[in-house]
């Protein structure tokens, strides 16, 4: 099981301004309070600054790990910004935030994933668009994962995303992800599923109940990886009891340590 | 009266309704104008404000927008017949890369639920596309929605694309989706941002007064 921590991300406002203050107290604090609340990965991205987010890239990655020492997700769509966060990123093993089956980008990242030996998430979709139902992401799957296999990315050092739609745009949308996280299960059985749990929810109101519930169902269902706000109580708590329920976390020592750490 | 109910049962999102509404007003001897404007715009233009104002959620407003086609179907055809004009035109599109397309569709609907013509050009548009579309079509306003920060560049290509092809002037460019801010738009050298579909509809028609 591995969270990711999503809160380093200049589309975010105050990480923004703390970028463009350089100032490095700030990221290393938030840096260090998603580690503490369970992160095991923590997600870098600056995407928003359009000239800039190679050398933003390098100036977070180096501040990051000033506070703490955890492996590093690097968040980009920049073939040469994912080469200058991977190439500072200094603990255990990175992750390249994202590969896809689209043929741009699969050609672009996939000497990078080789080069640092980093796992990748790899979207579900290719230069077909986003795909809807579970059959659209199995067709990725099953080309997309024996791709990267062939080409010497470890199978348990992919953590495919299945993409989220909104539930509110498409009513169907959340059960055809359960049903690809099944049929992955079943199909690759030592691939890792990730997701971000904001999609889900989009256009209704109450969005972290639907957040929340989601998170449930998809663990249930065999997700075991996601990118979240590790500072949001709740979805932390959610997170060591569903473990727990399932069987995952022996003698429910998380859970209890969760618990004396404050959950 | 026939088009308070036209406008209630579109707002609701009852489909069969508004139909049923919509053919019992021609029978009645109503205008296609008249049922358009009075019933189903004014419908839209409730829907988009309680959008705008967390009474209702984007589900609600999908079904609200399927009622409100399902009566324009109906009279389309008379309307076409006649001379009705459109507030103005807009030429829409989610940027070069991103395929996202929920918020951008929110937008047409909206818009053409206000009385706008739109042309959708869909995902994936190239700067150069959005260009062309603008010299076929001659609209006023530009919509361009990006989804995510790894697209928003694209954002600022499509705007230099139309300052290069020396067209910037004709046409008011509105950017909107979930990363994008109104201090991006400024910087970018859009002319407005939009933060939801209800209130893409009231820049726009701000953007043509």
């Amino acid at each position: 099981m591995l969270i990711v921590g999503e809160l380093i991300n200049t589309s975010r406002k105050s990480i923004r301004e703390a970028v463009e203050n350089r100032d490095a107290a700030y990221i290393r604090d938030i840096a260090g309070k998603q580690v503490q609340a369970g992160a095991g990965y923590i997600d870098v991205n600056c995407g928003t600054l359009l000239d800039s987010e190679a050398e933003v890239m390098g100036w977070l990655v180096e501040t990051v790990q000033e506070a703490v020492q955890a492996p590093l997700c690097i968040d980009s769509p920049d073939p040469k910004t994912l080469d200058t966060g991977l190439s500072l990123a200094r603990f255990g093993q990175p992750v390249i935030n994202s590969i896809s089956g689209e043929k741009e980008r699969y050609e672009a990242v996939l000497p990078l994933a080789l080069k640092y030996k980093a796992k990748v998430i790899a979207l579900c979709m290719d230069d077909g668009g986003m795909p809807v139902t579970a059959g659209d992401r199995m067709r990725v799957v099953r080309k997309l994962v024996p791709d990267l296999v062939c080409a010497g990315v470890p199978m348990g050092d992919i953590y495919l995303d299945p993409l989220i739609i909104p539930v509110g745009t498409s009513d169907q949308a959340g059960s055809e992800v359960l049903e690809t996280i099944r049929r992955i299960k079943a199909e690759f059985p030592e691939v890792h599923i990730i997701c971000g749990l904001s999609n889900v929810s989009y256009g209704l109101p109450n969005r972290k109940l639907l957040n929340q519930a989601f998170m449930i169902q998809t663990m249930t269902a065999g997700m075991d990886a996601y990118i979240l706000d590790p500072l949001d109580h709740t979805m932390m708590g959610f997170y060591y009891a569903s473990q727990a329920l399932l069987g995952k976390d022996e003698f429910c020592m998380n859970y209890l340590s969760a618990y004396r750490n404050g959950l | 009266m026939i088009l308070d109910d036209i406008k209630s049962a579109t707002i609701a999102g009852q489909k069969a309704q508004v139909e049923n509404g919509v053919k019992r007003a021609l029978e009645e001897g109503l205008s296609p104008g008249d049922i358009l404007d009075n019933g189903l715009i004014a419908a839209m233009l409730v829907v988009g404000e309680k959008f705008r104002n967390n009474e209702i959620f984007v589900p609600e407003m999908l079904i609200a927008a399927r009622a409100m086609q399902a009566g324009v179907r109906i009279i389309e055809p008379l309307i076409l017949a006649g001379e009705r004009k459109y507030v103005a035109k807009a030429v829409i599109g989610t940027v070069k890369g991103d395929l996202h397309d929920i918020g951008k569709n929110l937008v047409i609907m909206m818009l053409r639920g206000a009385g706008w013509e739109v042309v959708d050009l869909g995902v994936d548009v190239a700067p150069e596309k959005f260009v062309a579309a603008v010299q076929e079509h001659r609209p006023q306003i530009v919509g361009v929605s990006a989804l995510l920060t790894t697209t928003m560049p694209a954002m600022k290509a499509t705007v230099e694309a139309f300052v290069r092809a020396g067209l910037r002037e004709n046409v008011k460019i509105i950017v909107g989706g979930a990363p994008v801010s109104r201090e991006f738009a400024t910087e970018i050298g859009a002319d407005a941002y939009a933060g939801d579909a209800g209130s893409a509809v009231e820049i726009a028609g701000g953007l043509v007064a």
